[in-house]
């Protein structure tokens, strides 16, 4: 199982693109922060305006109950303003009521607008294609619509072919284009059996034949999945989505008490409260601000999922990204490089380095695996010599590296020369009739222990077949790890390796990258044990995946991202696809699920501290009339009683407009313990949103009472 | 020495008294809670009921046995006070009329202890110590029963089990109650206090009136009155009479029983979820809010302007001479902030703005330490508010304790505090625009809209003292009232025994860098935060046009 595994993660590497992001998707600097900045461009605004307005529906709306709240209160102003339409006020503030509604329901607009393109995009690759396919006894070959499949039906394509719909090769090898799924134009080669089967619908194909079982019912394909997701049709609303959907009732409901019970206090008073005047002040209240903001918040943050070429299944896994606190990585593409490289030869007693570099050299030529190449550069590089190419040895035999030989090298003037895994080296020397020197084992040992992985070089001339020494091969770290594992760290995420390395190499990369654990010789099933051990002490995992056998961890885990290079099995597993397969990413998924939770707090944090300031600019000009004293509440100096309440029902209808950039890019957000993030927030959004609205309302009063006639 | 060093050392001596006291005594609690080992006299009692003691409960079992225990308490009161007059000791009175036999079996069985009644001239000898003095041990061992249900909910993980209702009842009193009240009666006596079954002494005055002086077991309920935080005193005067609260070591004494409950029960808290910490968070919330109403009312009352008040040195209206300033302040702010509803001044003549720190003190819901119980689960209701929002902040969904804040846990809570706003203010508004309100009144204008405000505000949150002069005792006050102080009470209590059961069912979540501290004073100023302006900012209209607009004319 163990040599499975490394060859997974050797056929992983060689597919992993490692081409660089989108250009139209702001990956950000480091002092950034890396998630956040979404674009935002304003004239989005204007050219959502006509979807706000079809927003205004009820039967819409009553899914946001602190909006409802706001319509119904538009309604009921707007009326008792016809009952008296000489009242500029009732005017002024029912258009500014519609306004918030408007304002709420264009941040959701706007999020959704921003998908549509996408989807757009998504829909020209699937439609109309023709299938060609294949009569039940395998002979004869039908045209059908692509929306007439069924699945298990076997369909043909060949170069120029759309693939019409999902499934696996089952026979045949082709480049495809996945371009209009992944945005990759370097053609993918997708073959019948093993890991790289699973073909799409939309794609194209490039060269060659492939037969296809179809997996998937037209109409619920991987494009058309795509397609309602990053349209946000298929959105559900999230677990704590709803939570802080019910708290935001519960204080919708315990404003409208207290706003509600206020005209028998007033009239004891002595003074009568108008409806409008009323309304207004349970809208400026009740937490309008996130209560608009909060689907925009969530759709945005599928969409910076979807930025990233990751399509989440499913908005839970978005927010279980945010709690994840284990990472379970795999080594190969994520933590190293790809590929082994050679950092070093090590001769045996009586030989010298020169020795065993030149053998080295000659016996990797044939070899044409990453590592083999990098034996041929670094003995050009550290010794000077020149590499060799196969046609200049004339009567030269050379013998190509195999997975089943595990060695290669060159058969010339009577020298044998072999590099290759240890034991077949060894059994190869032995075969000859040499003996094999205590050193090249006590040396393997050393370099094994060091995290590498020996291959051995030996010759058979004339002097018999012995060792001549070893090549460390190395496994090399992507820069920055460490530092991004630390950063993890002080998240509280706690980070696992996962390998098929024997557990001394492990240990070492783990030490050297500095992960907090590792699992060495992982099979499947250790896997899937360590996951359970995980979340049975009440942590969620997160891991990547792509193989068929990855699938069942895939499942398990909280959030599974399958790799879209991988089987539909693991596709189907996971609650994630990366479309770039670029494991590294998982990272990413994590801060945006992070960005995303906070974003929903800071702004409910923002909108209920509004309310302080709310208070100190209308109670005084509702009750000053009767009891003058309470006029010193208001400190603001607010000019007249009408200006005060209108000012702060536009500054609640402006707020929601100003803070929709925000909401769809996201808060910034920093890696940094719980402790900092939250001295941070509350900072900004906590006190912020105690002082702002007395800036704000303060400034719009001013505006107000410069018009004439008023105030 | 000055009035106003009397009353910082007075303040000091107390608070110390309560630094010293907290951690055995809360310890001791945590102790009683978890031991597994019965009494004799429990034994005898579980018994003599039915119960067994060792039976783990699930949250709809809990429940069950609290209100089944509450509902024959309520009419075993009101029977008894009905026929009062055909029992022995009944001192000639009548029996009580039934909307207000109504209204004082619910206020005592809901640990409200309102009174629209004159102890002395009213309730008969058995009725006072068979009746009232017994649901005053009761009522607050259910509240602290409730507690610590809802503790072992975080405690515990992947079990449903909230320990067994009939236990934590019965060792909260004989454990806790009983002994603590013995030794209090005992001090009181020695003080001052009286204790007698006597008859009631006919004087003659100087002036040459007669008076009635009632005598009574006044110590013994004094004691419990205090450290149950019931409130409902033997005298109509409450501690302001000099049978109930002598002299100036008394009311120290009694203000600290008030405290010493709701001030260590976070203690018992942070010991039973294996976090002493989390305890001090909790405490330090409770403390900051309880000693800024401190220092709010007593300068205010200090500050109190006009002549005669100058002239005395302070607002001296509605105060006892024998304690002054300092002592009525903290007094009053105690009494409003722990539900208990005592009183040893008539909060009434405080300064308008004084009143309504008062108010506000029962407004944000009786947590600031709150009552025996209802005061920790109240302020425990607003932790996880304040971690709902905070949790977010830090990008994780929200997390208390090890435990998720999710759909249910934030349905219940919210639930939890939508209640006594809504008792209050449709109460206060239904008696506003009916003809009854105005009627009750002893005063016009802003303050006596705050008389009914306060009613209210005091009834639905178990409180039980009153804007002194109030007409209550009026069918239509007995009964709204009654329903306030039961729904204010006994709701919540669903909820949160719902929400204890919802907790104890789920596993725990470890804490890691990423959690957030709950135990750090940022959160505590947090948890401040969010209890002033959430349940604050509810009540700031009505307050404004009560105290605010009466404290601001001048």
């Amino acid at each position: 199982m163990t040599a499975n595994i490394k060859k997974q993660e050797d056929s992983m590497s060689t597919v992993t693109p490692t081409r660089a992001p989108h250009s139209d998707v702001p990956t950000g600097h480091k002092e950034e922060g890396r998630v956040g900045a979404g674009l935002f461009d304003p004239k989005q605004l204007l050219k959502s305006l006509p979807d706000a307005v079809r927003k205004l529906d009820p039967r819409v709306m009553v899914k946001s109950p602190v909006m409802f709240v706001v319509l119904v209160g538009s309604v009921l102003t707007t009326v008792f303003s016809f009952k008296d339409p000489g009242d500029w006020f009732g005017w002024a503030i029912s258009a500014w009521l519609w306004l918030t509604v408007v304002f709420a329901n264009l941040a959701e607009a706007v999020a959704e607008g921003r998908g549509k393109a996408q989807a757009d995009t998504l829909r020209k690759a699937k439609t109309d294609t023709v299938a060609r396919r294949l009569s039940k006894d395998g002979k004869g070959e039908e045209q059908v619509p692509g929306t007439e499949l069924t699945i298990g039906d076997l369909v043909v394509c060949e170069a120029g072919d759309i693939i019409p719909g999902d499934g696996d090769v089952v026979e045949g090898v082709a480049s495809v284009d996945e371009s209009a799924i992944t945005g990759e134009s370097a053609p993918v080669i997708r073959e019948s059996g093993g890991d790289r089967s699973a073909v799409t619908g939309g794609t194209k194909v490039l060269s060659d034949r492939i037969v296809i079982k179809i997996t998937t019912k037209p109409g619920e394909t991987f494009i058309d999945r795509m397609i309602s997701l990053v349209e946000g049709a298929a959105r559900q609303k999230t677990p704590n989505e709803i939570a802080l959907n019910i708290l935001l009732a519960s204080l919708t409901i315990v404003f409208l008490l207290a706003v509600a019970t206020l005209p028998p206090f007033a009239d004891y008073a002595g003074t009568h409260l108008t409806m409008v005047v009323l309304v207004a002040l349970l809208v400026c209240l009740i937490p309008t601000t996130i209560g608009a903001l909060l689907s925009a918040i969530g759709i945005a943050g599928m969409d910076r999922l979807v930025q990233r070429n990751v399509l989440a299944m499913s908005g839970r896994a978005v927010e279980a990204a945010g709690d994840v606190s284990t990472l379970l990585l795999d080594k190969t593409g994520t933590i190293t490089l790809g590929n082994r490289q050679a950092s070093e030869f090590v001769p045996v007693t009586g030989t010298t380095e020169a020795e065993v570099a030149d053998a080295a050299q000659l016996s990797s030529l044939a070899d044409e695996t990453p590592e083999g190449r990098s034996i041929v550069v670094l003995a050009k590089e550290k010794y000077g010599l020149r590499e060799r190419h196969q046609g200049e040895l004339a009567h030269a035999e050379w013998i190509a590296f195999t997975a089943q030989t595990r060695m290669s090298g060159v058969d010339v003037d009577g020298r044998k020369v072999r590099k290759g895994a240890a034991g077949s080296v060894i059994a190869w020397v032995r075969e000859q009739g040499g003996e094999v020197s205590g050193d090249a084992d006590i040396l393997s040992n050393r370099i094994s222990e060091a995290g590498g992985t020996p291959l051995l070089v030996a010759v058979e001339d004339t002097d018999g077949a012995r060792i001549l020494g070893v090549i460390h091969l190395k496994d090399v770290v992507k820069e920055g790890m460490r530092e991004r594992f630390d950063e993890l760290r002080r998240m509280g995420i706690k980070t696992v390796m996962i390998t098929g390395d024997n557990p001394l190499t492990a240990k070492a990369i783990a030490d050297e990258a500095g992960v907090d654990d590792f699992l060495a010789e992982a099979t499947p099933e250790d896997k899937m044990a360590l996951i359970k051990r995980e979340q049975a002490g009440g942590k969620l995992v997160a891991m990547t995946g792509d193989g068929t056998n990855d699938a069942p961890a895939l499942a398990q885990a909280d959030v599974g991202v399958a790799m879209n290079t991988g089987t539909s099995a693991a596709k189907e597993a996971g609650n994630m696809v990366d479309l770039d397969s670029n494991p590294t990413k998982l990272i990413e998924i994590v801060e945006i699920g992070k960005q995303l939770l906070i974003t929903r707090g800071a702004l409910t944090t923002f909108s209920i501290a509004n309310d302080v300031a709310k208070y100190f600019a209308i109670i005084p000009a509702l009750f000053a009339v009767v009891y003058p004293g309470l006029d010193r509440l208001n400190i603001m100096d607010l000019s007249s009683p009408d200006s005060a309440i209108l000012s702060a029902v536009i500054f609640n209808a402006l707020i929601i407009i100003a803070l929709v950039p925000l909401a769809l890019r996201g808060v910034q957000y920093r890696p940094m313990s719980a402790d900092k993030m939250l001295r941070r927030n509350l900072g900004i959004y906590g006190i912020g949103g105690l002082i702002a609205p007395f800036i704000g309302i303060k400034i719009i009063d001013l505006l107000i009472s410069l018009i004439p006639g008023i105030g | 020495m000055s009035s106003v060093l009397a009353d910082v050392l007075m303040v000091i001596a107390l608070v110390g008294a309560l630094a010293l006291v907290h951690r055995p005594f809360g310890d001791y609690m945590a102790a009683v809670f978890q031991s597994g080992k019965h009494l004799r006299v429990e034994r005898w009692i579980y018994r003599s009921v039915g119960a067994d003691p060792d039976a783990e409960m699930r949250w709809p079992a809990y429940l069950r046995g609290m209100l089944v225990f509450s509902a024959v308490s309520v009419l075993f009161l009101y029977l008894l006070m009905r026929v009062q007059d055909k029992l022995p000791l009944s001192l000639g009175f009548k029996p009580i009329s039934p909307d207000q036999a109504f209204n004082t079996a619910a206020s005592f069985v809901s640990n409200t202890n309102w009174q629209s009644y004159s102890g002395e001239v009213a309730m008969s000898h058995v009725t006072q110590t068979a009746g009232l003095a017994v649901q005053n041990f009761v009522s607050a061992a259910v509240g602290i029963a409730v507690a610590v249900a809802l503790v072992r909910g975080f405690a515990r993980s992947r079990t449903g089990d909230l320990g067994n209702f009939w236990a934590d009842l019965v060792r909260c009193i004989v454990r806790i109650l009983i002994p603590i009240s013995v030794v209090a009666a005992v001090l009181l006596i020695a003080a001052g206090a009286i204790q007698n079954f006597g008859d009631i002494h006919t004087i003659t005055t100087l002036t040459g009136d007669k008076q009635a002086i009632s005598p009574g077991a006044v110590a013994s309920q004094e004691a419990i009155k205090d450290l149950g935080t019931n409130g409902g005193g033997f005298f109509n005067a409450n501690s302001a009479h000099p049978f109930e609260n002598p002299n100036g070591f008394t009311n120290l004494l009694e203000i600290f029983l008030l405290l010493v409950i709701p001030f260590s029960l976070p203690r018992t808290f942070g010991k039973m979820v294996g976090n002493v910490k989390q305890g001090y968070a909790i405490v330090a919330a409770m403390g900051i809010i309880w000693f800024a109403g401190v220092i709010a009312v007593t300068w205010l009352e200090y500050a109190h302007p006009g002549t005669a008040s100058q002239l005395a040195g302070g607002a001296m209206e509605g105060k006892e001479q024998r304690f002054g300033e300092g002592p009525s302040s903290v007094f009053a702010v105690s009494t409003t902030m722990t539900s208990t509803g005592s009183v040893n001044s008539f909060h009434d003549s405080f300064s308008g703005l004084s009143g309504g720190v008062l108010l506000l003190g029962m407004m944000l819901g009786e947590i600031a330490p709150g009552g025996t119980g209802s005061g920790l689960y109240g302020m425990l209701i607003m932790a996880i508010i304040a971690v709902f929002l905070a949790g977010l902040m830090v990008g994780r969904t929200p997390e208390y304790l090890g435990k998720k804040i999710g759909t249910r846990e934030i349905k219940l809570a919210a639930c939890y505090i939508l209640v006594t706003p809504a008792l209050v203010l449709i109460g206060a508004g239904v008696a506003m625009a009916l003809p009854e309100g105005k009627d009750a009144m002893t005063n016009i204008g802003a303050h006596g809209f705050s008389e009914v405000l306060y009613a209210f505000t005091s009834a639905s949150n178990n409180n039980g003292s009153a804007f002194a002069g109030f007409g209550a005792n009026t069918d239509f006050f007995n009964t709204t009232l009654g329903l306030c102080m039961v729904l204010g009470r006994f709701l919540p209590m669903v909820f949160v025994l719902a929400l204890a059961g919802s907790l104890a069912e789920q596993k725990s979540v470890p804490e890691t860098a990423g959690t957030i501290r709950t135990e750090k004073p940022l959160f505590t100023g947090l948890l401040v935060g969010a209890i002033m302006i959430i349940t604050g900012l509810t009540f700031f209209p009505a307050l404004a046009l009560g105290p605010l607009a009466e404290g601001l004319a001048s």
